[in-house]
């Protein structure tokens, strides 16, 4: 699959990385590489093959319900840009 | 040109585990701001989801509730978008393989028909964060506290068609979920929320017209205004010349109106991918039967057994067995009471109905528990009081914590049922109004009911209805 300038553009704004025009063309072809290249599994035959979401043979440990996390917010918020009140703040987000 | 109304519902129903789906942080509502948001919930680096059991569980039961397949394997897959209250950039869901597959509830609408619903699936995944726009100048402050909160999302067939259609299906779902204890179905906390996909179509055509998303419903009662409003609209502009975008629109409970609030034309860009930290859950079938055997009697069994072991109505079943509080406080007022289920039902359905509205609360927060009802009902049966007196102490019951019977010797309103007390009264009546006996024993009989009225009067209500009826029919023979 080839992928072009828009679906660089697309995927770009999708993923909120800034790219300059200049390194499209680039972007382009090692994209287009990436897919060729797990394209090449398309030959092999898995019509006997069990889909998987997973490469290991395991299942899911599920855990008991229990709370055992106390506050560390304090800890948290030390490390974070801007907190007011309790609050982690962020540029503004209108809908 | 005549048009049909399609509708399908999305239903997140908080799951009312302790801790949340993949970390071991409280889901307690209310708690100080980001005092439950931890490294897991936060999206720190490094961390890694450990899913609840409950929340399996909680799934399954409602797979079991509504005859729907169960995902004996079943896959957690990464939601991509970007949103401050999202820290991980993406949001845990199921998409592929969820845990519960397709099935059917049955839903009674205003008119008695029976409508079965078809539900296309269920999934389990995490609740985001709440954003907080006015707080703070120029910017939004972000509360995650709700961030890792077990979500049950239950997603409808375009099965409704009409908004009346839409809430009887959401009400069922909210009753089922409150049965089975998976969800306290909450709304104005949004543990219970609705989403309503909802598009028209001329009448006789079987292609659905372009949909919209109607979010952010909080009640019922808006549901349906919310689903009318956006009905009418979308008839507007497609009998202007106009074409319905599909995009997701807010609910405006204010203006009752839906707004457009953001396209979703890239709905299909949130490039869900099987999620590496999550392995498949599988369950085992030990497990369903083990929980089939914890599943409470469901709202259709139930209302069956109220019809056919105490003769109620269809309709008096229903009202009774619409949610499981109800039905609970009913049967304990009538297994203690001695009284029989019609009395007790009317009781429930009408005075402690009408009261609790008045006061805007919900059975559970009565302040009438069913033990004190149950003395109120003993004591209409066993003629101690009747109805009318009865109306009175469940006055005095409501704002006390006083039981039935100090009420009645505190407020001297034990029935009179002593035939010569009662027998006085009436002579006395009698012996005052000799002009109405007259009329009476000339043939206006239903003078009957002023004489009642009277002796009621002058008991101050407590003469024993039947009894005085009885007898003052006899004093007026003369």
């Amino acid at each position: 699959m080839a992928v072009d300038a828009k679906i660089v553009a697309q995927v770009a704004h999708l993923a909120r990385v800034e790219i300059d025009d200049a390194s499209v063309a680039g972007f382009a072809t090692e994209m287009t590489n990436v897919l060729d290249l797990a394209g090449q599994m398309d030959e092999v035959d898995t019509s006997q093959v069990e889909p998987m979401a997973h490469p290991l043979h395991a299942v899911q440990r599920l855990r008991p319900d229990v709370v055992t996390e106390s506050d560390q917010r304090e800890a948290f918020q030390s490390q974070a840009p801007a907190v007011d009140g309790g609050y982690y703040l962020v540029p503004q987000v209108i809908e | 040109m005549q048009w049909e109304t399609v509708i399908g519902l999305e239903i997140h129903a908080q799951l009312a585990t302790r801790s949340k789906i993949f970390s071991a942080s409280s889901t307690q509502f209310g708690a100080e701001v980001n005092s439950q948001a931890n490294a897991v919930d936060l999206g720190m680096p490094g961390v890694l989801p450990v899913l609840n059991i409950e929340a399996v569980h909680m799934a399954i039961k409602f797979a079991l509730a509504t005859n729907a397949e169960i995902g004996k394997r079943s896959v957690f897959a990464r939601k991509n978008y970007f949103y401050p209250d999202l820290p991980k950039g993406y949001q845990i869901s199921q998409m592929a393989l969820p845990i519960v597959g397709q099935g059917t509830v049955e839903v009674t609408l205003d008119d008695g028909v029976v409508k079965t619903v078809g539900l296309t699936r269920a999934h389990l995944e995490e609740d985001a964060g709440k954003s907080v726009h006015d707080l703070f100048h120029g910017q939004t402050g972000v509360d995650l506290n709700r961030a890792g909160t077990p979500l049950l999302e239950i997603v409808s067939e375009p099965d409704m068609r009409s908004a009346r259609e839409a809430v009887a299906y959401a009400r069922k779902i909210h009753s089922i979920v409150r049965y089975i204890d998976i969800c306290d179905g909450n709304m104005q906390e949004g543990s219970f929320r609705c989403d309503a996909n909802v598009s028209v179509r001329p009448v006789g055509t079987e292609t659905l017209g372009t949909r919209a998303e109607i979010k952010n419903v909080n009640s019922f009662r808006f549901l349906e205004r919310a689903i009318n409003f956006e009905v009418e609209r979308q008839i507007d502009v497609l009998e202007s010349g106009g074409t319905v975008v599909q995009e997701t629109r807010l609910y405006d409970a204010d203006n009752d109106e839906t707004r457009s609030m953001r396209s979703k034309e890239e709905a299909n860009d949130y490039r869900y991918f099987p999620d590496p930290d999550l392995l498949p859950v599988v369950v085992e079938d030990s497990l369903i039967e083990e929980l089939s055997q914890s599943m409470p009697e469901l709202p259709e069994a139930r209302c069956g057994r109220f019809v056919s072991e105490f003769q109620l109505s269809e309709y008096d079943a229903g009202v009774l067995t619409a949610d499981r509080a109800t039905a609970d406080y009913f049967e304990s007022v009538l297994a203690t009471s001695g009284a029989s289920a019609k009395l007790v039902s009317s009781w429930i359905g009408g005075e402690l109905f009408s009261r609790l509205n008045k006061d805007g609360l919900e059975l559970p927060e009565s302040p009438v528990t069913a033990d004190r009802f149950s003395g109120l009902m003993s004591r209409i049966h066993d003629n101690t009081i009747s109805g009318k007196i009865a109306k009175q102490i469940l006055d005095h019951m409501w704002g006390s914590d006083a039981d039935v019977d100090a009420i009645i010797d505190r407020e001297g309103l034990r029935q009179i049922s002593d035939s010569s007390e009662i027998e006085k009264m009436i002579d006395d009546v009698i012996e005052a109004n000799p002009s109405q006996l007259a009329e009476y024993r000339q043939g206006k009989e239903k003078l009957l009911a002023y004489f009642v009225g009277q002796v009621m009067k002058a008991s101050r209500g407590k003469a024993n209805p039947g009894q005085l009826n009885e007898m003052l029919r006899e004093k007026l023979k003369g």
